[in-house]
């Protein structure tokens, strides 16, 4: 049996994206920038694709730059305005539970010269409007928070962040790269500046990603090199991804509230399973601002990577954010940030559910999970020294 | 990452377990940086009879506690005391290199478990265990 729940991490490429998507490997190659007939027919599918993308998030055709990923967006994002406003400022704020694209471009600017202030978040992962407030100064050019936390799925109050923001004078940027396929995009409505997305974690393909600028926002360019992007971003035009972007979403969009309901099924009858059938399990995140996909626990007295291997030996993929599997020494950053006690953190699973997944890979996830953190804890001294070796106590 | 020794390892731990009166014991790690190690021993006239452990770590830390009690049964606690990291992760044949850390423990906790046993000997108390789990 293979049971994929793990789409906070990628999504398969639905195969209707697949077939928009082919004929511009073989077929229509031609470089959009060409002005032959090969790049006039291309460049219509660029175009296309773009008008299709801006449509779906509301904002025009020319505020949308293509990319190669959410990374590469968040990277340019970030240090694109912090480093065309630096005369203006030197201060950038971010919340402590982003994603390492923005925590690592974060970082740098740090390492050159900038201030950065890590906004905390509560015991359910999110950032407190009033600590923005707190926190923004008259240095500050650039506020980064992303829409949706990856790691527990928890949603962030965007559009109070983004007006506290702009009472300042400061730009908002949000990587919006885990709520796309679960939350209709209005740019205009969230009152972002910025914003990065990502195709292959809504059934896009994997290579792809976009940043909203909103006209008349400035940043510095990353990628230098030819005249693609408006100038902004050099490097020859991904047809094939870019088409596949755009039709991924629209699926995503017209498909949103029946995947939505159905998938939030699939988690709510886990979270429900896991709670009542395993002790000493702790739910990580939020029941009210959260996306339908995602449950995170952590599970005392064991460690994540021990569970995640077991778990893959019986066909079942799922992400751990703990120290060992992720090949560092520090466990996840976002349950840290939450309060989560550091020894109990190691122990933590996050499980995130698709479209594709059915009720049956629920109830076979929650069997296996269980044989699973009872060997773990078998064999575990912690958990031997708190209960004597059983759960009857 | 792992090679198909260690995951067996992992997989089909062997002496998981307390040894009830073990003549030695000894804990090493702590909570905090994600693995504890508990070995306990049974030893007569010199020699390690059993071996048991109870490890809260990752796959790497699991396999190594394994094969570190597998080879020191039939030991003398001398030859017990030979066996270091680096001969634990030679007999799986290789760690990841972030793993390495992992094989430190399974030698700290023999070297701590036959220290205790030695102090039973001379009829003294030492610490025997060092678990700081809040």
């Amino acid at each position: 049996m293979r049971i994929y729940i793990d789409h906070a991490a990628t999504t398969p490429c639905d195969k209707r994206v697949v077939e928009a998507m082919l004929p511009y490997f073989t077929d229509e190659y031609g470089n959009a920038d060409s002005q032959h007939y090969f790049g006039r027919d291309t460049a219509k599918a660029v175009a296309d694709a773009r008008e299709t993308v801006a449509g779906l998030i509301g904002c025009k055709p020319n505020e949308l730059y293509f990319t190669s990923s959410g990374t590469e967006a968040d990277n340019w994002a970030l240090k694109g305005v912090a480093l065309h406003n630096r005369h203006k400022g030197n201060h950038i704020i971010i919340s402590a539970i982003e994603h390492h694209a923005i925590l690592t471009s974060a970082d740098w600017l740090e390492n050159n010269g900038f201030r950065v202030t890590r906004l905390p978040v509560d015991s359910t992962g999110r950032v407190s409007p009033k600590d923005l407030e707190n926190a923004i100064d008259d240095q500050t050019t650039l506020v980064s928070v992303m829409y949706v936390n990856n790691e527990v799925g928890t949603i962030e109050p965007i559009r109070e962040l983004a007006d506290i923001a702009h009472k300042h004078g400061a730009l908002f940027h949000s990587d919006c790269v885990q709520a796309m396929p679960y939350i209709k995009i209005d740019v205009k409505e969230l009152g972002v500046d910025l914003l990065s997305m990502s195709a292959h974690k809504f059934y896009g393909p994997k290579g792809v990603g976009a940043l909203y600028i909103r006209n008349g926002v400035k940043l510095d360019k990353l990628i230098c090199g030819g005249g693609q992007e408006r100038s902004q971003r050099g490097g020859t035009t991904n047809t094939p991804l870019v088409v596949g972007m755009a039709k991924a979403l629209e699926y995503a969009v017209t498909e949103m509230e029946e995947n939505n309901s159905r998938i939030a099924k699939l988690r709510d009858r886990f979270v429900d399973r896991v709670l009542a059938e395993i002790p000493y399990v702790r739910f990580n995140g939020n029941k009210e601002h959260r996306v339908p996909s995602v449950a995170n626990f952590s599970f005392e007295f064991v460690e994540g990577e021990g569970i995640l291997m077991l778990m893959d030996f019986n066909g079942i993929a799922v992400s751990s954010g703990s120290a060992c599997s992720s090949g560092s020494l520090d466990p996840s950053h976002v349950l840290l940030a939450m309060g989560v006690p550091i020894e109990v953190s190691h122990g933590s699973i996050r499980f995130s559910f698709g479209k594709d997944n059915t009720m049956e890979e629920v109830d076979y996830t929650v069997e296996k999970l269980k044989e699973t953190i009872a060997k773990l804890r078998e064999m575990s001294p912690l958990f031997n020294l708190k209960t004597g070796g059983t759960y009857n106590v | 990452m792992y090679n198909q020794k260690v995951l067996d390892a992992f997989a089909n731990p062997q002496n998981v377990g307390v040894i009830e009166n073990a003549d030695g014991e000894g804990t090493v790690g702590n909570a905090t940086c994600g693995d504890i190690m508990k070995i306990t021993l049974k030893i007569e006239n010199d020699k390690i009879v059993d071996a048991k452990f109870q490890t809260f770590g990752c796959a790497a830390a699991i396999a190594t506690s394994s094969t570190a009690t597998q080879m020191i049964i039939g030991m003398t606690v001398d030859e017990a005391l030979q066996v270091t990291n680096a001969k634990v992760v030679e007999y799986l044949e290789g760690l990841p290199p972030q793993k390495i850390h992992c094989s430190v423990l399974a030698e700290e906790a023999i070297k701590k478990a036959i220290e205790d046993y030695r102090a039973k000997q001379q009829n003294k108390s030492v610490d025997k265990t060092s678990i700081e789990y809040v």
